[in-house]
């Protein structure tokens, strides 16, 4: 196991109290996997990467750990985080497109952040324009500022900069999301690529697009109000979902070749419960055509096959 | 870039020129004749003579051909360099009487915009990292740019050199003095020059830090600020971008706040008394001195435009945002 997450909870503090936006959140990621993380907004899963690599001012680790390739990650200690931080988690944030400062040369700032974390630029720079051509970037991008480049020149030059000292777990934080389909094919391919070469070891892809995270995903782990509701291998996620929630997120894709004419694709009905106060039981239970009586209380995690699990009284039953 | 400073001169061009119409046109539309206050003064009764006397400063001040043709002379005598004769120091020429004034206006206004900058700057950024500092900083800056710079002076003159009488009150170098170049007389002047000084630098002090704290909260919570903390770069390489980024508002802000800064420096120049272009503005109001007046409002205007076009090459070799924008880029 690469990973190891146990019983992870982070709360947002606010005004009004805790936001329990991860509440007890366990799961495993293997070497060399690709874990498709999905769920609607406001699920978590940002949250979850960010908890990883970096909790922000209003972020409070509560509860559980997180251990990576055997050492535990110091989650709350942003001191001690630090020197894991690029080396043994990296990220891909959500903001690629302006990640880098403005008013630095590429060259340059990769240079800074190089020599801060007490590493050679100039015995790096073969293998930084290695990778660059590898991704479709000339050498002359260090020469650039980062508003010279077009948003996918940034969001690549950013995926190298991110992985260039071969982290064991990168977390690509909706990485897509603000690129044009074609460009959205492409990063995908370039992530599984990375892997493939060695630059990381194991992913998890945050993102809300679960068929493009079908597409190079190893598994896919569904959340939803702060817990995880299924984990298994894609094909069975996308396929055979056995998670009502699951389900319900998967009936909203269009699917290809299918006429849809007059017929309007499936949403789900309501929305997420606030989780300042997060009802007991099944989260999804407001929301679920299969809710009974059972469902106030917490379902129990269920093993399906070795690596399929699902949190629901129906998949008990 | 050359097209880019090209279009600036003609802005500064067309800038100017508008700027010596209406100063040209400002005093001739004020309340009153100079030459009718002339003729009082030099107290002439015989009407004759004073008949002959007005034709006389008509004369001499060109007051009289019609006003296009005014307007005609001012412009060629200004290329000339000739801004006229004073009527309240009659009769010296108006540039000369400009340029006695003009080195103590410029040794009380360049400290103190460039002080107060640098020393605003330096502490708006450190209230931005330190929770104590921000708590005392940011509610004393609010009450210093608040406060008119009059009142302050006024404050300054009153506790500084009446009560503890630590500062001269009031003047450029003492009465007993003649300007020369000894050392006695520049302790003299640095003496007489401090409570004006710092009645400027501590009304423009209180801006700058609140400026620079808002700006570098804003880059610190910005996307690259973030990414490099994700990555574990250090606070040190983190502040030292935020603070760069900062500093570029604060430029061009350091050119637009001048005009502002002369308006306070003429008015604390009249509380101290002080021998520069302020007092010098008033006592030409007083006199309906046009020629003076013109003459001031002119030299003030030239400064205001040279300062922001020296903003404007600074904030162009700064950041490469605007630089770029101007070459069209390259990829």
């Amino acid at each position: 196991m690469a990973l190891e997450v146990e019983d992870l909870r982070v709360h947002y503090r606010t005004l009004r109290g805790d936001v329990r936006a991860l509440d007890g959140v366990s799961f495993g990621l293997a070497d060399g996997e690709i874990m498709g993380l999905a769920g609607e907004s406001g699920c978590g899963k940002t949250t979850l990467g960010k908890s990883l690599i970096r909790l922000d001012g209003r972020m409070r680790h509560v509860g559980g750990r997180a251990v990576l390739d055997g050492g535990e990650l110091p989650i709350a200690d942003d001191k001690a985080m630090n020197r894991r931080r690029y080396r043994d988690v990296s990220i891909i944030p959500q903001y690629s497109m302006s990640a880098m400062n403005p008013t630095r040369k590429i060259g340059k700032l990769t240079a800074d952040l190089l020599r801060a974390k007490g590493e050679s630029f100039r015995e790096l720079r073969p293998e930084l324009v290695r990778r660059l051509e590898l991704v479709g970037l000339s050498e002359q991008v260090l020469d650039n500022y980062p508003i010279e480049l077009s948003g996918g020149m940034k969001q690549r030059m950013v995926m190298v900069l991110s992985t260039l000292l071969d982290p064991s777990l990168l977390i690509a934080d909706e990485v897509t999301s603000a690129l044009d389909v074609s460009n959205q094919k492409a990063v995908a391919e370039t992530l599984v690529r990375f892997r493939e070469l060695g630059f990381v070891k194991s992913m998890v892809v945050v993102t809300h697009d679960l068929s493009l995270v079908y597409q190079i995903a190893d598994s896919i782990m569904i959340m939803y109000a702060g817990r995880i509701v299924e984990k298994g291998p894609a094909d069975t996620i996308i396929n055979a979902p056995r998670h009502p929630y699951t389900r319900a997120l998967i009936e909203a894709l269009p699917e290809v070749g299918l006429e849809y004419g007059d017929r309007r694709l499936k949403s789900i009905p309501g929305k997420p419960p606030q989780l300042l106060n997060p009802p007991t039981g099944c989260r999804f239970r407001d929301r679920c055509e299969l809710a009974h009586d059972r469902c106030i209380e917490d379902p129990p995690a269920v093993d399906l096959a070795p690596d399929h699990t699902a949190s629901c009284w129906k998949v008990v039953d | 870039m050359g097209r880019y400073f090209r279009r600036k001169l003609l802005i500064y061009g067309v800038t100017f020129f508008i700027a010596v119409t209406i100063n040209f046109a400002i005093p001739r539309l004020m309340p009153g004749d100079p030459v009718a206050r002339m003729l009082n003064r030099h107290s002439v009764s015989n009407s004759e003579s004073a008949a002959a006397l007005r034709t006389y400063f008509e004369d001499v001040f060109g007051f009289d051909v019609p006003l296009w043709q005014q307007y005609l002379n001012y412009w060629t005598a200004l290329l000339q360099g000739d801004l006229g004769v004073s009527v309240f120091a009659f009769p010296s020429p108006v540039s000369s009487v400009v340029l006695d004034a003009l080195p103590y206006t410029i040794g009380l206004l360049v400290p103190a915009i460039l002080l107060s900058w640098i020393v605003g700057n330096g502490l708006g950024a450190m209230a931005a990292r330190s929770k104590w500092l921000d708590n005392s900083v940011l509610p004393l800056g609010y009450l210093l740019t608040a406060v008119p710079y009059m009142w302050l002076a006024i404050l300054l003159v009153w506790s500084g050199g009446v009560l503890l009488d630590w500062f001269p009150a009031a003047r450029g170098y003492s009465l007993s003095m003649q300007p020369n170049l000894s050392w006695a007389f520049f302790v003299d002047l640095v003496h007489h020059w401090f409570l004006p000084f710092l009645s400027l630098f501590i009304v423009a002090l209180g801006g700058w830090a609140i400026g620079m704290r808002n700006l570098v909260i804003y880059e610190l919570e910005s996307d690259y600020s973030n990414y490099l903390q994700a990555l574990g770069a250090p606070r040190r390489l983190v502040r030292r971008y935020a603070f760069r980024n900062a500093m570029l508002p604060q430029i061009s802000g350091l050119a637009l706040q001048l005009g502002v800064v002369v308006g306070g420096a003429l008015v604390t120049e009249v509380v101290f008394a002080y021998p520069g272009l302020g007092s010098l503005l008033l006592n030409a109001i007083n006199n309906q001195d046009f020629f003076l007046l013109q003459g001031i409002l002119l030299f003030i205007v030239i400064g205001v435009l040279l300062f922001n076009f020296l903003a404007d090459v600074a904030f162009v070799l700064v950041d490469p945002r605007t630089r770029l924008g101007l070459e069209g880029g390259q990829s």
